[in-house]
């Protein structure tokens, strides 16, 4: 069964579309990511889905629910991190957990048990007393979702929970939300790293307002075009200048000071390109095949994106 | 000449020792990396280095003057952009860049000239008359680093420059960052994104403020991670991950539907590994060995250190 299914989801502020005739599915149990660059209508998306926004047309069911006809029983099914989730930087820990308690109208039963199992899942317990304000920003983000999930939810909805967050801290979160994901949660999350949607069962990449692909990660991989050569030069300017003349040329990309070179074969292309380069005075540090990331896809699909 | 050198640089805060005894050096026109999680003593490295505060024990020089004795000589010669660049949301690109132009001491002619160089290396040469509060994030980012180099400075430090900046921005502010590597500027960077540290001509790992490793990139993957990763793909990857983590496997991660599991020797128990899942009732599974990301390395190295 689907936990979200979307129809047409559109949302206008004045005249920018922010979000354009958005459909897709998320089924019960994924870990499903959304990443694209910044404007890309990432965040829109997750509010109208929380049931926060209005959409401008279209439909959407989270769990079910209606958005738009039932915010407040969605409510209580979801748990929603927005990117700046708001704690109480003078009370506790522990403070903090129970006051979202009451807000969710956990039975007051169920509340201890359920707010010392919180703590312990987000390694927090150590740090029940300390107030959110002088918490470290990772510890800040474990907080924000153990709030969101102080009523149990069956679905989280996550806008970019690690970001500026240190690795240490952002693989412990990865490794909350695995063990969320192994109990049977949907999550939704966004993100501006690329690695991380290595940790999604699907990833969705988004580009003004729309889903311009979806899949596996595995699966988005290979629509990066063709195999990548990876040359180390000195003359990056020179280099880039001349690679469109390479007769097996298909794209480049440039990471700091190495060229990604897309051909259809790169064991062919390799000595090729060598002779090549050599001819056109480009001198190479070295030159060896790769295999392309998530972020070489992505890259090449913005850009087409870009140019339709 | 190197561009920074530090030898058992120390900065104590009361009882708490933010940076310990580190040494390391910066060489001219390279593009040198600070990695480290939040409160691993990063930005008070940066702080000393700018003369800003005064290291507890040590020394250190920039560009060839004293951190402690001769801070003046550096702040005129260095460049510096924080976490939070301070622009003016309410003044046009252009205003900005004048206001940090006599900041720096840049006047008529040579001020008009400096800023027409930066407008174009950083690409807002077209949006000149842009109030900056309207710009995009990525174009925000890009202003702020050209108004860190109006003054020519031979050496630039950024603080976590990126820190919120989407993927696409962030890959052509890098671009921008070797474009100056290339003219010459030297670079000392501090970041938490792995892929960016990849891009550092070479890097220091920073944890509790010591560093723990140093390097170009890809010789700290070769040399510094000390097993192997495995990667599993199986039926029930719950039951899997539990088997796992009872054997003592150290890191044990889930990524989609595959689990990366790391530890010294796991090649050797390749097999071992194997019949442990079969046995523990994880399904049929494939195991095979996966190079290192950098943050496997990182994170190998992190923990060995608290050890």
């Amino acid at each position: 069964m689907e936990a979200i299914v979307t129809q047409h989801l559109h949302r206008r502020f004045r005249k920018t579309v922010a979000v354009r005739d958005l459909s897709f599915r998320i089924e019960q149990g994924e870990v499903f990511g959304l990443i694209g660059p910044d404007g890309a209508g990432k965040t829109t998306t997750l509010r109208m889905l929380a049931g926060v926004l209005n959409p401008t047309s279209g439909r959407a069911a989270v769990l079910g629910v209606d958005v738009t006809k039932d915010p407040e029983a969605l409510r209580q099914k979801i748990g929603y991190m927005p990117q700046h989730f708001s704690l109480y930087g003078d009370l506790s820990v522990l403070e903090n957990l129970t006051f979202f308690a009451e807000i969710y109208r956990v039975p007051s039963r169920e509340r201890k048990e359920r707010i010392a199992r919180l703590l312990h899942f987000a390694q927090l317990r150590a740090f029940a007393d300390r107030p959110a304000g002088k918490l470290s920003g990772g510890m800040k983000k474990k907080l924000g979702l153990a709030c969101a999930l102080i009523h149990a939810p069956q679905l989280l909805l996550l806008d970019e929970p690690t970001n500026g967050v240190d690795p240490v801290s952002r693989r412990e979160f990865w490794d909350i939300l695995a063990e969320l994901h192994l109990q049977g949660v949907t999550i939704l999350i966004t993100t501006p790293y690329m690695d991380e949607a290595e940790r999604c069962n699907r990833v969705g990449l988004m580009f003004r307002g729309e889903i311009i692909q979806q899949g596996e990660p595995e699966a988005l991989r290979r629509l990066a075009p063709g195999e990548m050569l990876v040359l180390y030069t000195t003359d990056l300017a020179q280099a880039e200048q001349v690679l469109p003349d390479f007769p097996d040329y298909l794209e480049h990309q440039v990471y700091g000071d190495r060229l990604h070179i897309f051909t259809p074969d790169a064991q062919a292309a390799k000595p090729r390109l060598e002779a090549f380069l050599k001819t056109r005075g480009i001198p190479m540090q070295s030159l060896y095949q790769d295999e392309p990331r998530l972020e070489e896809a992505f890259i090449h699909l913005i850009r087409h994106a870009r140019l339709a | 000449m190197n561009a920074v050198v530090a030898r058992a640089l120390t900065k104590k805060f009361g009882d708490f020792t933010a940076v310990d005894h580190i040494s390391f050096k910066v060489r001219p026109g390279e593009i040198f990396g600070f990695l480290g999680p939040n409160g691993s003593g990063k930005t008070t490295t940066i702080r000393m280095l700018l003369g800003l505060i005064r290291p507890t024990e040590g020394e250190a020089q920039v560009l060839g003057f004293d951190i402690a004795r001769e801070p003046q000589a550096i702040a005129s010669r260095i460049g510096y952009m924080s976490q939070k660049f301070s622009l003016y949301p309410d003044l046009t690109v252009d205003e900005n860049l004048t206001f940090y132009g006599r900041a720096y001491g840049l006047r008529g002619r040579r001020l008009a000239r400096r800023k027409e160089v930066v407008l174009e290396i950083i690409g807002l040469s077209q949006r000149r008359d842009r109030i900056t509060a309207n710009l995009a994030g990525g174009w925000q980012q890009r202003l702020a680093l050209g108004a860190a180099i109006l003054h020519q400075p031979e050496l630039l430090f950024l603080d976590e420059p990126t820190a919120g900046v989407d993927p696409v921005s962030r890959r052509d502010f890098w671009r921008l960052l070797y474009e100056l590597a290339a003219r010459n500027t030297t670079i000392f960077v501090t970041t938490h994104y792995m892929d960016e540290a990849e891009q550092c001509h070479r890097l220091a790992f920073i944890h509790q403020g010591q560093i723990i490793a140093m390097g170009p990139p890809g010789q700290i993957k070769r040399e510094r991670m000390q097993g192997d990763v495995v990667e599993i793909l199986c039926d029930r990857p719950q039951i899997a991950i539990q088997a796992l983590r009872q054997a003592g496997i150290p890191e044990v991660a889930l990524y989609g539907r595959r689990i990366h599991a790391a530890g010294p020797g796991l090649e050797e128990r390749l097999s071992a590994l194997e019949s442990l899942l079969r046995q523990a009732g994880a399904g049929p599974q494939t195991l095979r060995i996966i190079p290192p990301s950098l943050e496997d390395v990182f994170i190998a190295n992190v923990k060995n250190s608290i050890q």
